[in-house]
């Protein structure tokens, strides 16, 4: 705690000592885990450091890491907006409610939450299009699977994770009709022992290519013990298993953060709900393995490619859930708010979402 | 569910309930010795940030294995002296031990998060590994987790069957009659305070090292609380402590076990099954009076002072 007032404090020195040179552009920054746990924060550190590099003097941002989600971020997005910051990104989807009450109290702060839904005047929203590597990881995991069984370690059942749950087995039913899917929900975001009792659950259990939506290295470190596969998240995981790894799908958050802070700049900045994927550089595959076979790397760059030109929408009808009813008309492609509330698995999952 | 499954489960059921035995074996001792300890969770956390420090500064995994238990041993130090010497409460000190260590590692790890190590190879020993199912789910592991059957087995021989064990025992039903006939409480309960936090490190080095194997701010989870269930839950004995461990392991799993196999339950319904067991195995015990004072150690918890015994 100490230190995270220490950051903001520092930040604030920081801020008050350049208001006589030439005024940067102060952006705040919250994260929910460490910068070091190689994923989701890791990444949007990653984000925050290219923003420095684009504008250099022109910006000053602050950070705040490890911030739990609840009255801790309420606090801590407060002192941040005291702080003189001009622009704060939230980025995790539990910081959701404590953002909101903060942007009413501070109408001349702008702020951005990442994976959220509630807007305001003075409040966007930006969310990655994960579910579009997903399908890329299903279309490479139903090739590679040789018992045709892939595995998927869930954190917890909110639409993003069910959403990017259809997608990869869409993608790996479109290579191999007798893929099956087996999915455990590890009710964490980040808990490397919890991850390994998940992934090695799974394997035991006739998975070999391991897909995961938690995000330390822990289930590639398991997948490579065993010489099995798998699928890197958020970040570039492929030093965790030089032989398992696939590829991973890394979030790249720089571009987004470059447009909005210029927009603050110009003065043209609006509250919006942003999605952003393969088309916008905010999603790339990273250190796709030497060792696949050359008809999987071709179909891997072949669906990448086709996602990225805007040619293919995964979530594109007819498409069953697996209770029989249509969950997507023929010829309609989910829109941003219908890909907001997604529920239901695709048919061909024999599973249950927990509630 | 086929045998080679069911192989599978209780292999991960023995590799899970590893950390568990450790810190639990730890734990026992020091009851034994009339002390209660409620820092495991902090000696734990110690141990796990340590030991991968050392083990991935030097490369050698032995060195990280011998840093946790040293750090564990030196974190129970400082509760031996503010219980034994100081005189303060166990609980409080205990859990004060828990905080502090929980906000030592998470400082101290702050550059280590994210780095991995190659962690200790399976090891299968010859012949008894061939046995049928049981040399799989046994006799295929890594060394530490046949290191704590090497120290189950020696706890076992020297707290039932020797000198030493019998101080030990004496010590914690009553510290007034075995200061009377001449056994240094203190150092005894020094000594086992001592042990226990080495069991700690040791079990904390088997998570960072071995488990997953790479280093996280609050990684062991809670499973120091959960040692001390076992303890309960083993009533004190070693041998049952072994096989609770793995039992509570296996509890720990089974969970992701019976999702992957298309069970929908609530996976925080099973993850309260060793607390469950626990409260059960507390209530048949108390349900006889007898019983009960002969299994826990009957001096457990009390402050014992020999200045004030002239």
């Amino acid at each position: 705690m100490k230190l995270k007032s220490l950051l903001v404090s520092l930040g604030l020195l920081a801020g008050a000592a350049a208001v006589q040179a030439e005024e940067p552009l102060k952006v705040g920054f919250i994260y929910v885990g460490p910068v070091g746990d190689l994923g989701w924060s890791y990444e949007h550190d990653m984000g925050r450091k290219g923003l420095e590099e684009y504008f250099g003097d022109k910006v000053k941002t602050t950070f705040v890491e490890n911030v739990p989600e609840g009255a801790d971020a309420e606090r801590v997005i407060t002192q941040l907006a005291k702080a003189g910051n001009d622009l704060i990104f939230t980025t995790s989807f539990g910081f959701m409610n404590p953002t909101v009450k903060v942007a009413k109290r501070f109408p001349n702060v702008k702020f951005e939450h990442a994976t959220g839904y509630k807007l305001d005047k003075n409040l966007g929203t930006y969310v990655l299009r994960t579910y579009e590597g997903r399908y890329i990881s299903g279309v490479a995991a139903g090739m590679m699977t040789k018992t045709n069984t892939i595995g998927y370690i869930g954190s917890f059942p909110i639409p993003e994770v069910i959403r990017d749950i259809n997608a990869a087995y869409m993608g790996a039913k479109s290579v191999n009709p007798d893929v099956k899917m087996k999915i455990v929900w590890a009710n964490t975001w980040y808990d490397p022992g919890k991850e390994t009792d998940a992934a090695n659950a799974l394997m035991d259990q006739g998975v070999d290519v391991m897909l995961q939506h938690t995000d330390s290295p822990a289930p590639l470190i398991a997948a490579e013990k065993r010489g099995l596969r798998a699928i890197g998240q958020a970040s570039d995981q492929s030093k965790f298993a030089p032989e398992a790894h696939i590829f991973s799908v890394r979030d790249d958050w720089t571009p987004y953060y470059v447009k909005r802070v210029q927009a603050v700049m110009d003065g043209t900045w609006k509250a919006q709900d942003f999605w952003g994927g393969f088309q916008d550089d905010m999603l790339t595959l990273a250190s796709i393995n030497p060792n696949l076979p050359a008809d999987v790397r071709a179909k891997i760059d072949a669906t990448h490619d086709a996602i990225k030109s805007g040619a293919f929408k995964p979530f594109t009808g007819p498409i069953k859930d697996n209770k029989g009813n249509i969950a997507v008309p023929a010829d309609h492609s989910l829109t941003d708010v219908e890909l907001a509330q997604v529920n239901w698995y695709v048919e061909g999952i024999t599973d249950e979402i927990p509630r | 569910m086929d045998s080679d499954l069911i192989v599978q489960i209780l292999f991960a059921a023995v590799k899970t309930g590893t950390p568990l035995l450790f810190i639990a074996l730890g734990e026992v001792i020091c009851e034994k010795s009339g002390i209660l300890n409620l820092g495991q969770e902090g000696m734990m956390l110690m141990g796990a940030v340590v030991g991968f420090l050392a083990a991935y500064s030097t490369g050698n995994m032995g060195f990280g294995v011998l840093a946790a238990m040293i750090m564990g041993s030196t974190m129970s130090l400082i509760f031996a002296v503010l219980v034994l010497q100081l005189g303060a409460n166990q609980v409080a000190t205990g859990l004060a031990l828990t905080i502090f260590g929980t906000g030592l590692s998470a400082f101290v790890g702050a550059g280590f998060v994210g780095q991995t190590i190659q962690g200790f190879p399976p090891i299968a020993i010859p012949l008894l590994s061939d046995i049928p199912y049981l040399g799989r789910i046994l006799f295929n592991h890594d060394i530490l987790v046949y290191f704590s059957f090497g120290m189950t087995a020696v706890l076992f021989y020297v707290v039932n069957k020797t000198r030493i064990g019998l101080t030990l025992k004496a010590v914690g039903e009553n510290p007034n009659a075995a200061n009377a006939i001449g056994i240094p409480v203190l150092k005894v309960r020094y000594l086992a305070i001592m042990f226990g936090g080495a069991m700690a490190g040791i079990s904390g080095a088997y998570m960072s090292l071995v488990y997953t194997p790479m280093w996280v701010e609050n990684m062991t989870a809670g499973r120091g609380w959960i040692a001390l269930a076992l303890v309960v839950f083993a009533s004190w004995r070693i041998g049952r402590i072994m096989l609770g461990a793995y039992l509570f392991g296996l509890a720990s799993i089974m969970h992701l076990v019976l999702q992957g196999m298309g069970w929908s339950i609530s996976p925080n319904l099973l993850a309260m099954l060793p607390y469950v067991a626990t409260v059960v195995v507390m209530v048949i015990i108390s349900a006889d009076h007898f019983k009960e004072k002969l299994l826990a150690p009957r001096s457990l918890g009390k402050p014992f002072d020999p200045r004030n015994m002239a």
